[in-house]
């Protein structure tokens, strides 16, 4: 198990002092004397090792998402820089944007909102391969090779398909496979399983792990669950409020949190077995407000350990055994 | 059992679709004893919230319940006229919605909305009506002072709860809860849980907790039904059908749960297949064409239930072989036969 700090080659991905900032509200909430700005994600650094997967973990609202659209791209970072293979992503533009869209993808939370229902599975397939300027006669057995490596059996048979005869799972993997067609080297997947049903959730995060081995994909794998992270990232990073809280192995965050949020995270995750604890959450109550984080630690309004330090000063991300921690504490 | 507040027998609800008939729940037995929680779950399309439906009577219009009873302290609900099925809801039985988001009239506070609960429904006069609305912000750990603030001025997790509020406003008896924690984050999830389990202790009521999640379950059901396919597969107290699930489709959802505390990056195992077309079910035993242990049987005879511990029930032609199954169940190789 590596972190990206230990791997000796370069990273794949460079996320240095990172932000997205949305502007929110008017004139009117600005006259209320309400702050407008939302930040989403703010001053998030971390490095990503060719071949790892690491999951983003944490609530709605906790920059998760935000986080996954700046390495795609699909948002500009208001500060700081995204850095892919070495170029910075903010930068790209053209026929540099062109290809590091196809190196490259996004897999879906909901398998139904992401192709167009109106388009066969063989033309959901095809698009991808058509934009890259794949000669058509050579479409096809990309195609198949594709719906193969996500394990769906047979793949001819769902060739000229339609979104709605397939199944959430069967669709979802689909989604992978167009997601997969053009041998990206990073892949974001965003909740992928939320949408699924328990007992297919599982074929659809083995199939996920298996064609990350053997493609040596570079993977984020956003959620908020926490059992579900650990089985397809070997590390994992806590954000809250836009904000890193705690990155390391995945393994030592289950055992041993060490951020009093992540703490909570942990003991908040329900197991499928009666024996278990019943104990209030170490949290308070009371959900985060983007718009007017608390000064200092944004945890610490919540925080059963907050201390006077903690209003004043910001905490940064310092080094503790494996993995690194934004606490006073450490 | 005599002390049921609540017993379902043989139910059967079917849905008219174009020139068909599809049996969403067919024949589902369970009770509700009196102050417990059951949590009725299973995958989407088992029929689960079809029966939630059911038991209140508010039902899609082109569904019927076509068969089997609903007792209600005696009472069945399936043949109760209109009119008394109205004075039943919410003040004996109050349901809980899904999301919370939707069932709450956006443009009206919710204090207006719980007041429409109070004085239509519960005769409560306007002074009266206030002191509960208080009372009820009170009991789900909301400030009073947030009564006038409208839907979207709550976050999800005290949107749920006002929605519980709204439940609670006349004292049920029975409450039914469809998935009432899905939509949020593990931390709310929790604190909602928490404060469900509080209020059903402290108020003796009854809840029917639907969900496809079996940890929610776990955490604060005293009693399981396992539906699968329009049918119950297994039910019983919670911890010997979790812990000793003698259906294989509920030793199956087990094995596809991601489990933290249990050993690292094992494999996940899913269960093949996808529910059957309720519309041409298979015959015999709906698991059948998924199950790992079927025998002949299986695909021509419906399983009889099988009372494998008293008050534990599986519909299961090998119920008997239970013990042996589970083992067996619990190895990844037994699932990965081709459906």
């Amino acid at each position: 198990m590596s972190t990206g700090a230990e791997n000796q080659a370069k990273p794949l991905i460079s996320v240095r002092d990172a932000s997205l900032h949305y502007k929110v509200g008017g004139a009117l909430s600005a006259l209320r004397g309400r702050s407008n700005v939302v930040k989403a994600v703010d001053g998030v650094s971390f490095e990503i090792a060719r071949g790892e997967s690491v999951g983003l973990l944490g609530e709605s609202g906790c920059g998760k998402t935000s986080m996954g659209r700046l390495l795609l791209k699909l948002e500009t970072a208001t500060g700081g820089e995204v850095m892919f293979d070495g170029a910075d992503v903010g930068k790209l533009s053209g026929e540099q944007l062109k290809s590091y869209r196809a190196r490259t993808q996004l897999i879906f939370q909901n398998p139904f909102d992401a192709v167009n229902p109106r388009f066969s599975i063989r033309a959901i397939l095809s698009e991808p391969l058509e934009n890259a300027g794949i000669a058509k006669s050579e479409r096809e057995t990309k195609i198949i090779a594709a719906l193969e490596l996500v394990r769906l059996p047979q793949p001819e048979q769902y060739l000229d398909r339609y979104p709605h005869q397939l199944s959430g799972g069967q669709l979802q993997r689909v989604v992978m496979a167009r997601a997969l067609i053009l041998q990206p080297e990073f892949v974001v997947a965003d909740e992928p399983v939320s949408m699924l049903d328990v007992s297919v959730r599982a074929g659809v995060l083995n199939v996920f792990r298996d064609v990350r081995d053997r493609l040596g994909l570079t993977a984020i794998y956003i959620s908020h669950d926490l059992a579900l992270v650990r089985y397809v990232c070997e590390r994992t990073i806590v954000m809250y409020l836009g904000k890193v809280m705690e990155d390391g192995p995945t393994e030592d965050i289950v055992h041993e949190p060490l951020h009093p949020y992540t703490k909570a995270l942990v003991a908040a995750v329900p197991v499928p077995h009666p024996d278990q604890s019943h104990d209030p959450l170490p949290i308070g109550k009371g959900a985060p407000d983007p718009r007017n984080p608390p000064s200092g630690c944004v945890f610490r309004d919540r925080c059963p350990a907050a201390f006077a330090r903690c209003a004043t000063e910001v905490p940064t991300l310092r080094q503790v055994g494996s993995r690194t921690v934004a606490c006073h504490l450490f | 059992m005599t002390d049921a507040l609540l017993s379902v027998r043989d139910l059967k609800v079917s849905y008219k679709v174009g020139r068909i008939s599809i049996d969403a729940v067919d024949g589902a037995s369970f009770e509700v004893p009196k102050s417990t929680i059951v949590g009725l779950v299973g995958e989407s399309g088992c029929g689960k919230t079809t029966v939630a439906r059911a038991l209140t009577r508010v039902m899609a219009d082109n569904a019927t319940i076509s068969g089997g009873q609903m007792l209600f302290e005696g009472r069945d609900l399936v043949t109760l006229s209109q009119r008394d099925m109205n004075a039943l809801r919410w003040r004996d039985i109050a349901f809980i919605p899904q999301s919370a988001m939707n069932s709450l009239d956006p443009v009206y506070t919710v204090e207006y909305q719980l007041n429409e609960v109070l004085r239509r429904r519960g005769g409560l006069d306007r002074k009266q009506a206030r002191m509960r609305c208080e009372e009820l912000f009170e009991l789900v750990g909301i400030e009073a002072g947030r009564l006038r603030d409208f839907p979207h001025q709550f976050s999800g997790g005290m949107r749920q709860r006002v929605a519980i509020a709204l439940a609670l406003a006349l004292n049920p008896k029975l409450v039914i809860a469809d998935e009432p924690v899905t939509a949020l984050d593990v931390i709310v999830q929790r604190q909602i849980l928490d404060q469900l389990r509080e209020l059903q202790q402290q108020l003796g009521i009854s809840v029917i907790l639907v969900t496809h999640d079996i940890s929610v379950v776990a955490y604060i059901c005293d009693r399981t039904v396992v539906m699968y396919a329009g049918r119950v597969a297994e039910q019983g107290q919670m911890d010997a059908t979790l812990t000793r699930p003698s259906h294989p489709y509920t030793m199956g959802l087990r094995n596809a749960f991601p489990d933290l505390q249990g050993a690292a990056s094992g494999e996940l195992t899913p269960i093949n297949g996808a529910p059957p077309n309720l519309a041409s079910p298979p015959a015999g035993c709906r698991f059948a064409p998924r199950c790992p242990f079927v025998i002949a049987q299986c695909t021509s005879v419906v399983p009889p239930d099988v009372e494998v511990e008293p008050g534990h029930i599986a519909a299961c032609h090998r119920a008997g072989e239970a013990v042996a199954l589970r083992n067996q169940a619990a190895l990844t190789e037994t699932w990965m036969t081709e459906a």
